[in-house]
């Protein structure tokens, strides 16, 4: 593991409490956007020697989370000329505690889960654990459609810091596709987004509420 | 060697040459083109069993080739069907839909021919994404709202599928075992992977596919979805995609009882189960909207499944058939709701109503489309429901057997309401009267579906026969 592994992980739960206190919706996708990026390094660290298929991985990641994903939901966003704050269900300084608390209980949690000895030091677990436990966070508190997008992509961040303990399990045609899957599934999303705006001028998705028992 | 990547690739293909023809009335024709080479290719492999390994990676297990054949029947049909559904909606463009429809099948069979979780993983993520579009197909309001749900409720469920993936590979990193996402190494080291992280695996996966099959309570997506999209579509999902999903879900608790943890799986499942056909019940009683029911009874049968594999034993027969007869009888109901939708331009019963006087041929598919789908005898769902309710009580499980019969029932009044006030009586005089009347391609179809499922809780022929029995001594062996 190499030694710049663990601040690289402190930024990203730093990047998660950031996050969940931001009211602007550019700002919170830019800041996942640059988490993603900085999940893109994390092949090249993980592993003594870096082979072509982390540094393949890495770019393809950099590029997708930390350019390319950003950029469309930005764009979504500018098309559908939604206003740029959020109106959170719970307000933004309770969600940072919350996160906080998140983050607390991921250290613990990890601390009880029987670990190989080479994850015990370094704090890939409960970043992973803390950074989906965000994503949900994001998930059920935020109104706004594109916000809820951006707590997905936060989700699938987590995710892909727990993939990194097992780099040698997943062929990097799979992490391929995860990304592509993950690419094409915000791509479908923002145009969704776009209609959803069309439709009810509005992406506040309590306005989707046509449809119930 | 060339097969599974002839059958993987050939639906991709067309769907990019259907991409590429401008003319929306002759592109339709090539839907059947496909569902016919598929079908031919399918049953070429199933024929020929040793011609369906490719690699390590693809490989068509023995559950697998059940699914397979499912879906590759489904789709002919639906293919069918949709000539002559996009004939009547000249309105609409239907290129997107066309494409996704073809994309859909080849990444369906990837779910199915993938012998390495994450392989499979990137595979359902993919037809999740391209069933956007066809739910999406409307573009109305509504259809929006329920893209929306589906997604962000399939893509949250899928990716604790990923996560649970992961875990699955770390139960093996954790006792030094080499890492690794395929099936075939999964199952030969089974019994020594790491236990924690198997049953938070276990959970994990069970929530992920659960969510994509339906299993309540994250079967949100479900009513809306299947509500708002075509029926050709609503058939489609019913009877391939979450087969598939169950398919997923199957091999992962396959691979818990090879671990010995088979008693664990087992009891989760069948309290998902039994639990969906609970909510389903509970739905369905007073349900105006029939393809919102159809929805719920598409959670109840989900249930079913997830109940007969957790049983296990003899159950375990019946909850392979009934995923062929429920996929099938799923079909021949979402096409006779499509056609009754389409003949009132409604789809509550305030709206519908006399619907066998004034469309003798759907009215009439749909009625016993119901009563198959309830268990009446002597069509298939009777066969598969008996052989798990009678697996249930010959195991001495009293409660989960009495629940069952009890939910059955429940749905069976609940559904009966619905449908009899659909179909039976006179159209209102408010209803709208349209030009829509049953055809050759809208009703050829569901006549062959309901006849499928007729067929097969009269007789069960000996080539099907084999191919559940081998599921099922492969899914016994190595627990």
């Amino acid at each position: 593991m190499g030694v710049f592994l663990d601040p690289i992980l402190v930024l990203v739960l730093l990047l998660n409490i950031f996050a969940l206190g931001n009211s602007r919706i550019p700002s919170v996708i830019k800041i996942v956007g640059f988490q993603g990026a900085l999940l893109g390094v994390m092949p090249l660290l993980v592993h003594e020697h870096v082979g072509v298929m982390a540094v393949l991985l890495s770019i393809a990641t950099i590029v997708l989370k930390g350019v390319v994903i950003p950029w469309m939901l930005l764009r979504a966003m500018r098309e559908a000329q939604i206003r740029r704050e959020m109106e959170p269900l719970i307000g933004f300084l309770p969600s940072m505690i919350l996160g906080a608390v998140a983050a607390g209980l991921a250290v613990a949690f990890s601390r009880q889960l029987p670990l190989a000895k080479e994850h015990l030091g370094p704090l890939l677990v409960p970043a992973s654990l803390a950074t989906v436990l965000t994503g949900f966070i994001t998930l059920t508190t935020r109104y706004k459609a594109i916000s809820q997008v951006v707590g997905y992509l936060t989700l699938e961040n987590g995710i892909f810091i727990f993939g990194m303990l097992l780099v040698e399990a997943t062929p990097l045609l799979v992490e391929m596709g995860i990304l592509l899957d993950l690419f094409v599934g915000v791509f479908v999303i923002s145009i969704i987004v776009n209609h959803i705006n069309a439709a009810f001028s509005s992406l506040d998705t309590r306005k989707l509420s046509t449809l119930k028992e | 060697m060339m097969l599974p990547v002839a059958i993987i690739c050939f639906p991709l293909v067309m769907a990019g040459l259907g991409f590429a023809i401008s003319s929306n009335r002759r592109r339709p024709a090539l839907l059947p083109v496909t569902g016919f080479v598929h079908f031919a290719l399918t049953l070429r492999a199933l024929a020929y069993p040793d011609t369906i390994a490719s690699g390590e990676w693809l490989f068509l297990d023995p559950p697998g080739r059940i699914v397979l054949l499912l879906v590759s029947v489904i789709y002919l049909l639906c293919s069918v069907y949709a000539i002559g559904y996009l004939r009547l909606r000249k309105d609409q463009p239907n290129q997107v839909l066309c494409s996704c429809l073809q994309a859909l099948l080849g990444t369906m069979s990837l779910v199915i021919w993938s012998h390495h979780l994450g392989l499979m993983w990137v595979a359902i993520e993919a037809s999740t994404l391209l069933t956007a579009p066809l739910i999406y197909f409307n573009k109305s309001q509504r259809s929006i709202e329920a893209t929306w749900k589906y997604l962000l409720v399939g893509s949250v469920g899928i990716a604790l599928a990923l996560l649970g993936s992961f875990f699955l590979a770390y139960a093996s990193y954790h006792e030094g075992l080499p890492s690794s996402l395929l099936f075939e190494d999964l199952l030969r080291r089974a019994p020594l992977l790491s236990k924690p992280w198997l049953h938070a695996a276990f959970v994990l996966l069970l929530v992920g596919y659960g969510t994509k099959m339906g299993l309540a309570p994250m079967h949100t997506w479900k009513p809306d979805a299947y509500g708002e999209a075509p029926g050709l579509v609503g058939a489609l999902l019913a009877g391939g995609l979450t087969s598939c999903a169950f398919l997923a879900l199957l091999r992962i608790y396959h691979l818990c009882s090879a671990a010995g943890e088979g008693a664990y799986a087992g009891r989760l499942m069948v309290f998902m189960g039994l639990f969906s056909m609970a909510i389903a019940g509970i739905f369905m009683v007073g349900q105006r909207d029939f393809k919102r029911m159809l929805a719920y009874s598409s959670v109840e049968h989900m249930g079913i499944l997830a109940l007969g594999v957790g049983l296990g034993g003899a159950a375990t027969f019946g909850a392979l058939l009934h995923l062929l007869v429920n996929g099938l009888n799923k079909g021949a109901l979402f096409l006779s709701a499509g056609n009754i939708h389409r003949a009132f331009e409604g789809k509550t019963t305030d709206e519908v109503s006399g619907a066998m006087r004034r469309l003798p041929l759907s009215g009439t598919v749909f009625l016993f489309g119901f009563l198959a789908i309830t268990g009446s005898p002597p069509f298939g769902p009777f066969v598969s429901e008996f052989s798990i309710l009678t697996a249930a009580f010959g195991a001495g499980r009293l409660t989960a057997g009495g629940l069952f019969l009890l939910f059955l029932l429940v749905v069976f009044i609940g559904m009966g309401q619905t449908v009899l006030k659909m179909v039976q009586g006179r159209p209102s005089a408010q209803s709208r009267v349209t030009a829509y009347r049953d055809g050759f391609f809208t009703g050829a179809p569901i006549l062959a579906f309901l006849g499928l499922v007729l067929f097969l809780g009269l007789w069960i022929p000996d080539p099907l026969n084999a191919l559940l029995t081998d599921a099922v001594r492969y899914l016994e062996t190595r627990s």
